[in-house]
């Protein structure tokens, strides 16, 4: 049977005029209530050298002591520390997942050093498309742990970039939204900031990276985002500790000449970071991570592994059946393997078992040999025993003869003594 | 097979990293402007729904329609006497866009006219299941492209109305064998057409033996049971279930009643007001299709009724030879669901494929 549906001739979309208030107009609440049950992810990736006021900042940003212990210079190469909190404000819920680079530009060969921060993305990407490339997926409570921001930190050298800035910038740049940040910016003096700022906004030009641009295609928010843009990099200070100023405590750096008031727009970025990156884009953020940058890796990673959208003969192929034939050949491929394992496992079996049998011969014979020798040995000693017992014998009667010869002397001695004495006695008569 | 129902709890089941201390702010940071960003986005993308009218004709789906919507959506087909009753069931879609108070909204309705109408109905709902999977396909050839689009366009059928008509006894075999194979594919919620031909002690008696029957086959429509997600909802969501299904009556005349202009039907012993929850309850369904459950009835078609199918079709792919009976994942196809059994689907499909070749 088939299945027609009949449309209107031309497919353009008649807007139709409502004659009484319908209802719709409570969906965005509708999906703003399912949104908030289920509550937000939010993943931000902090780069830059240890020390340069990476953790302080974080915890200037959301208002919280987030516990971390400073990191040491030692590390032997760059890792990534990833640290998740819960946030709650008013009814909406925020799990933030901070992503710390730890030994960043500490090592005297730096060469490798954006390479685990690459490795990390491009984990956080493969684990997203495995749950959505699996067969019973649920993707609706996956936890999304994809980096959405990532904060580049640049030294206040007041110069500018230096080229370990800019080769993890060029390499992470078509990763994740990069949005460069000048740390403790309550080092460089006004007039010097302005020219650091264009210097390194020019050198960022001039290699090709591409930094994360504020949308302003929606008005509502078009306007504030084109005049904070002119304003990058930030330039931020980070303060946790709370100084008087005025009749109220605010977040400050207190130094002998002054107090660098954290939420001061004259004295530092601050504030136009935390509008931009929590206040107006967060969900852009979240956007252009997953439709730019996922699709991108998504797109790179299914052409590595064979899949086309079109074979040449433009029929459109099937993400299926390349599945399909790639998983016959995997599994032909293991069997193949499998039997050369069994194969060598037989081999192996055999060799050991003829050793063995040697061993075994090689043992026999040595017993023989042992068993005759002592065989030998054996009858030697019961021969020497014989002797030994003819000689003790021959000793016995030997000893008897002389014992009865002794025995004849002696009676004969006695009798001769005897009559000797008797003699002599015959004689004193 | 059947397609296993996954529950979309969010929050119960969401795997939490090895440490997810929870931190109070001590300040203001300014989170909760995510909501207004969302609002924003949604506000400049629109929004999308897609409804289905299902029922035998003569029972009021495009007068229903058009009283949903407050728009002339279809032409009410009421005085066409001259038009012979169609022999194959062909459904006829049919969009617009609505914008209130900002808000824009795609929407799309679909109608089955000649469901039921012929001697013999046995599989009439086949056309629809059709339509519906087909749309799940669609969705699903968007999504599994390399280069896939940013905002794949949704076809898919959020929800389907089927107007039971108001015998007063109970659900007939139709009723049934369409209700059991579609709660399975669709959100599905059943209204009691036509319901000023019953007194109000006959709507509630009618509506009693259709409870039990739905209860006692283990047919499950909208809002399912098993989707509740925390007390809140399962509240909320049986006292709708304990009114399903809704004795409707639509109108889109308007008449005066003191000294008010309301919608509906006038009749010689009375005006029946369609927006007055004590002659019907019209504004019952109303407000669950539209006010409060529009976004949920497109969560749980995505979330659950399309990872079914998905997960079928991905599954079956795998048992199905290659060959001529290959059947392939190009977008020309548009047949027959895919229910267990392979080598039918696989015959059908390529009827389909050479039927679409003509039209």
């Amino acid at each position: 049977m088939a299945v027609a549906v009949g449309r209107p001739s031309n497919e353009e979309l008649r807007n139709l005029s409502l004659s009484g208030h319908v209802g719709f107009d409570s969906l965005p609440d509708q999906l703003v209530n399912k949104s908030t049950s289920q509550g937000f992810c939010f993943n931000i990736l902090c780069v830059g050298e240890t020390g340069i006021g990476k953790s302080t900042l974080m915890d200037t940003l959301f208002n919280t002591k987030f516990e971390s212990d400073p990191a040491t210079h030692n590390e032997p190469g760059v890792r990534l520390k990833a640290r998740s909190y819960e946030l709650q404000e008013s009814n909406v819920r925020l799990k933030l997942t901070i992503v710390d680079t730890v030994g960043f530009g500490d090592q005297i060969n730096k060469d490798d050093s954006y390479r685990p921060i690459v490795e990390y993305i491009d984990a956080q990407f493969e684990a997203y498309l495995q749950e959505e490339l699996k067969i019973r997926r649920s993707l609706f409570s996956y936890h999304d742990s994809r980096v959405h921001a990532c904060l580049y930190f640049i030294a206040p050298t007041g110069h500018s970039l230096k080229s370990l800035d800019l080769v993890t910038m060029k390499k992470l740049d078509s990763k994740v939204n990069i949005i460069p940040i000048i740390a403790k910016a309550d080092t460089i003096a006004k007039n010097e900031l302005h020219k650091f700022k264009s210097k390194i906004m020019s050198e960022l030009v001039s290699n090709g990276v591409q930094i994360y641009q504020f949308p302003t295609d929606e008005e509502t928010v078009a306007e504030i985002n084109a005049t904070m843009s002119v304003h990058l990099p930030f330039a931020v200070v980070g303060s946790t500790e709370e100084v008087k100023i005025g009749n109220k405590m605010a977040k400050a750096r207190q130094y002998p000449w002054g107090v660098v008031q954290v939420e001061n727009e004259n004295h530092c970025d601050f504030v136009k970071l935390r509008e931009m990156l929590i206040r107006v884009n967060m969900e852009d953020l979240r956007e252009q991570t997953h439709t730019r940058h996922y699709e991108l890796y998504r797109r790179c990673k299914l052409e590595e592994m064979g899949f086309k959208d079109t074979d040449p003969d433009s029929k459109p192929f099937s993400l299926q059946e390349t599945y399909e034939a790639k998983r016959n050949e995997f599994l032909g491929e293991l069997q193949k393997k499998e039997e050369e394992m069994r194969q060598m496992f037989v081999m192996r079996v055999k060799e050991k078992e003829a050793e063995l049998k040697e061993a075994e011969k090689e043992l026999h014979e040595k017993f023989d040999l042992l068993k005759r020798t002592h065989q030998e040995e054996k009858k030697k000693v019961e021969d020497k025993k014989k002797e030994l017992e003819e000689e003790v014998s021959n000793f016995q009667k030997k000893k008897t003869a002389a014992q009865l010869l002794q025995s004849q002397t002696q009676q004969a001695g006695a009798q001769q003594t005897k009559k000797d004495k008797d003699k002599k006695n015959f004689f004193f008569m | 097979m059947e397609p296993m129902r996954q529950s979309p709890s969010p929050c119960s089941s969401r795997p939490s990293s090895p440490r997810t201390p929870p931190y109070e702010t001590l300040g203001y940071v300014g989170i909760d402007a995510v909501l207004d960003q969302l609002k924003i986005k949604a506000m400049k993308m629109g929004f999308e729904f897609n409804i289905m009218v299902v029922g035998q004709s003569g029972l009021g789906k495009s007068t229903m329609v058009n009283t949903l919507f407050k728009s002339k959506i279809w032409k009410s087909t009421a005085l066409d006497l001259e038009r012979p009753i169609p022999q194959t069931l062909k459904l006829q879609s049919v969009t617009h866009i609505i914008e209130e108070k900002g808000v824009k909204l795609k929407l799309t309705v679909t109608d089955t006219p000649g469901f039921g109408d012929q001697i013999n109905n046995d599989k009439c709902w086949d056309p629809i299941l059709g339509y519906i999977n087909q749309q799940y396909e669609q969705y699903l050839q968007e999504e599994i492209l390399i280069t896939r689009q940013r905002h794949i366009p949704d076809t898919r059928v959020h929800c389907c109305v089927y107007f039971v008509p108001p015998t007063g006894h109970c659900l007939r075999p139709l009723d049934i064998e369409f209700l059991q194979r579609l709660s399975q594919t669709v959100n599905v919620v059943p209204v009691i057409a036509r319901a000023d031909s019953l007194t109000i002690e006959e709507r509630e008696s009618f509506r009693r033996r259709i409870q039990h029957n739905l209860r006692t086959l283990c047919i499950e429509v909208y809002p399912q049971k098993c989707f509740d997600e925390d007390i809140n909802d399962r509240i909320l969501n049986s006292k709708i279930r304990d009114r399903i299904p809704f004795a409707v009556v639509g109108a889109d005349r308007e008449h005066l009643v003191n000294g008010r202009c309301v919608l509906g039907r006038k009749t010689k012993w009375g005006i029946i007001e369609v927006e007055n929850l004590a002659h019907c309850e019209f504004p019952l369904l109303r407000d669950l299709l539209i006010r409060s459950h529009l976004q949920d009835l497109k969560d749980i078609t995505h979330n659950v009724h399309y990872e079914n199918y998905r997960v079928c079709r991905l599954n079956e792919s795998h048992q199905l030879p290659r060959g001529p009976g290959w059947v392939n994942l190009a977008p020309t196809l548009g047949g027959p669901p895919a229910t267990p059994r392979p080598s039918k689907v696989c015959q059908q499909a390529q009827d389909d494929s050479e039927d679409d070749e003509e039209c």
